[in-house]
């Protein structure tokens, strides 16, 4: 296949929007499942998100009379496209099917950033007062988040190696790379360095994702879904499948970036998705035991504590631990 | 109260995910900062007190019980206080136990839904679902010891109409003892957990003054230190006879208005453990009475607070006037107080912290016609209404659903 054919596939069927969508709505499912089971209660049948979002594909779209209609229609095309891409990288890098180009890092940070925007610019043109104030939240937070994200990341290109009694730098900006270093080095998850930065990143795409305690964007009881509030039918739909991907999409990311990468056998396949599920699992853990933060919570808490433990986490891994 | 005046205003209802019934608060924000809020409610006005005037008293303590869908026994014991005020009666002590436990099952389960929302309101839908689950028991007690877990239809003028199987009471010891344990554990989740704090301590304070000035009732200003409880200060019912407490906190933020109801939680199974224990044999009822002329008032300790219903009596089997003030509509009103300078995330916690029941409280209101809107008549809103539905019709090309005058 020439090079572009072969990377629309990538994008379009496996491993980026196809794949990523379908194993998102199942990610979904096992988010909900999980927390019906915290909960004691049944919990939806495996189907149900797959429902959900087709009844949503069939139904009206409104679009409000103050809205902006191009950028309120538009937007959600723009962030499923962006998280799509980026599951695309993370899945290409994960599996080894193709060699990811140098700092393929620093953009699929840039991409998972893509979607949260067109959310909050999404929240701006519907032209609602609690999709403003949604639209605000979310970009605080995003803004909180990011920062102590892209230090826990860095940490891993910052690990270095012992080679012939000395240390040397090896990690790269590329994704490929990061998991070759893995496959010398073993996991930067067992590193002290590795660890904190775990935790750190672990809890920013837990924000990233807009989970209880960080849900305030949405935060149904407070601003009747915030950004989302206008948004009906299937470019609410869109969003839907966006935030699935993004479930499908950082998981991969945090055990590629710390946990190693895929071997193509039965035991590697299987060991990785379940270290997915154990991230999907301790997401919805902390979900379900934690009440909602207000704002001004959340901005001291990523820009407090986890900078300070993700700037630490740095220094060790420069000092080689 | 005066429309808010800042340019933004948040609409938080009449239908909302934080409200479970139909009322309207306007909040003016600056930016997060709520600087003026404004409530309507009138959206769900059922006429109880014209329709208690064309009933019988026998009748009415069944009436009485749908005025809220939470307080069922609130309404009609707080009915049959003031129709007993009236008569200057005293009830046999197998009633007067058999309303106190009644109505203090009836404390249980709602202290347990308002914790469960509360939750749900935080977004901690764990305590909102466990809060439920331990909740229905309480109800299934209530249905054991009347036959239904809302409605009892016990309570009557002089006394109650019905006794309540003692057969069942080992049940019910069984299920207080798995609620006292598991509200046990709820109490401790709220006092350490730092998240919960971070989010509740020190949000939409009610000061004692503050408490005072507005009117507050119940657990609401309990939490504030008021030290203020209808079943002490005016007893009813057996509670005079029995050993029990008013639980109080100091700070009156919505941190303490929860753990003061999850502290009377556990005060609610200490009454209902010693009624069963004291449980008294005697009549059960003082039968048939006839309610003279002149007036009584009628005080009771809700779950929520200090409900008074004030009964006139012409001689007829039928009241002259039934006024009903819930607790609600006094502690409504001190969202004044404990709203304005809050942001919108908390705000919507502190309305929910008063565990306000809309249904108890809602009035009739007189929307005043502004300069660009006429003034309509029901018969006005009608033919608009009709006018609408023929042009629906017309557009779908066919005939209206129903016949139109």
């Amino acid at each position: 296949m020439a090079p572009i054919a072969e990377w629309l596939f990538f994008f379009l069927i496996f491993p980026g929007l196809l794949f990523s969508v379908l194993l998102g709505l199942v990610l979904v499912w096992v988010d909900r499942k999980v927390t019906a089971l915290v909960q004691w209660r049944a919990g939806p049948p495996p189907g149900q998100p797959f429902w959900d979002v087709l009844k949503l594909m069939g139904k009206e779209v409104i679009v409000p009379a103050q809205a902006w209609a191009g950028g309120f229609l538009g937007l959600p095309f723009v962030g499923l496209a962006a998280a799509g891409i980026a599951a695309t990288f993370v899945w290409v890098a994960a599996i080894g099917i193709a060699p990811s180009f140098g700092g393929d890092l620093i953009v699929v940070v840039y991409l998972l950033v893509i979607p949260t925007l067109a959310v909050i610019m999404g929240g701006a043109a519907s032209g609602n007062p609690l999709g403003a104030v949604g639209s605000s939240r979310d970009m605080k937070l995003m803004l909180a988040y990011e920062l102590p994200f892209v230090i826990a990341l860095l940490v891993a290109v910052f690990q270095k190696q012992e080679i012939d009694g000395e240390l040397v730098r090896a990690g790269t900006m590329s994704l490929s790379g990061i998991v070759e270093f893995q496959n010398d080095a073993g996991s930067i998850l067992l590193r002290p360095s590795g660890a904190i930065a775990f935790l750190v990143a672990l809890l920013c795409a837990h924000a990233k994702l807009g989970f209880v305690p960080f849900d305030l964007a949405e935060a149904e009881c407070e601003i009747g879904e915030g950004a989302l509030l206008e948004y009906s039918g299937a470019v609410l739909g869109l969003f839907k499948i966006t935030q699935a991907v993004l479930l499908a999409t950082l998981p991969v990311l945090l055990v590629t970036v710390f946990w190693g990468g895929l071997t193509l056998t039965t035991l590697g396949v299987l060991a990785f998705l379940g270290k997915v599920v154990l991230i999907l699992v301790l997401f919805v853990l902390i979900k379900n035991t934690n009440p909602r933060v207000r704002i001004d919570q959340a901005m001291r808490f990523f820009w407090g504590p986890l900078t300070v433990l993700a700037l630490a986490a740095l220094l060790l891994a420069h000092l080689g631990l | 109260m005066s429309s808010p005046t800042s340019k933004r205003v948040v609409q938080i209802g009449p239908f909302h995910p934080l409200l479970e019934e139909p009322v309207g608060f306007s909040l003016g924000v600056e930016g997060e900062t709520v600087v003026d809020v404004d409530a309507r409610m009138d959206y769900i006005h059922k006429g109880i007190e014209i329709l208690a005037q064309q009933r019988t008293y026998d009748m009415l303590p069944i009436l009485l019980e749908r005025i809220c869908g939470i307080c069922s026994v609130t309404h009609s014991v707080c009915f049959c206080n003031a129709a007993e005020d009236l008569l200057g009666v005293e009830i046999p002590p197998r009633a007067k136990y058999i309303r106190t436990i009644i109505a203090e099952l009836e404390r249980v389960h709602s202290h347990l839904l308002w914790v469960g929302l509360a939750g749900h309101f935080i977004g901690y839908n764990t305590v909102f679902m466990w809060a439920w689950k331990y909740r229905e028991p309480v109800c299934d007690v209530f249905e054991m010891l009347t036959g239904h877990r809302q409605n009892s239809a016990l309570p009557m003028v002089g006394g109650v109409r019905r006794d309540i199987p003692v057969k069942y009471f080992d049940e019910a010891r069984k299920t207080l003892d798995m609620v006292e344990g598991k509200t046990q554990m709820l109490t401790d989740a709220v006092l350490d957990d730092p998240v919960l704090a971070a989010r509740l301590k020190g949000v939409g304070v009610l000061t004692p003054e503050e408490v005072m000035e507005w009117g507050v009732v119940g657990p609401t200003a309990r939490a504030s230190g008021v030290d203020t409880d209808v079943r002490r200060d005016e007893p009813y019912a057996a509670y005079d006879e029995l050993d029990w407490e008013v639980c109080l906190t100091q700070n009156g933020d919505v941190f303490d208005k929860a753990v003061v109801r999850l502290l009377e939680l556990k005060e609610s199974i200490k009454i209902l453990r010693q009624c069963f224990d004291r449980f008294p044999e005697g009549p059960l009822n003082l039968g048939t009475l006839h309610i003279p002329r002149g007036e009584g008032v009628g005080r009771y300790e809700a779950p929520r607070g200090e409900d008074i219903h004030y009964l006139r009596s012409n001689g007829t089997n039928m009241p002259e006037r039934l006024k009903v003030r819930a607790p609600s509509y006094t502690n409504i009103a001190s969202f004044k107080a404990s709203c304005i300078g809050e942001k919108i995330s908390d705000v919507t916690i502190t309305l929910a912290a008063c565990d306000p029941c809309y249904s108890c409280t809602e009035r009739t209101a007189v929307v005043r016609a502004g300069a660009d809107q006429p003034e309509r008549t029901f018969g006005d809103l009608v033919r608009l209404s009709q006018a609408e539905t023929r042009r629906i019709a017309a557009e779908m090309g066919r005939a209206p659903d129903l016949q139109l005058t």
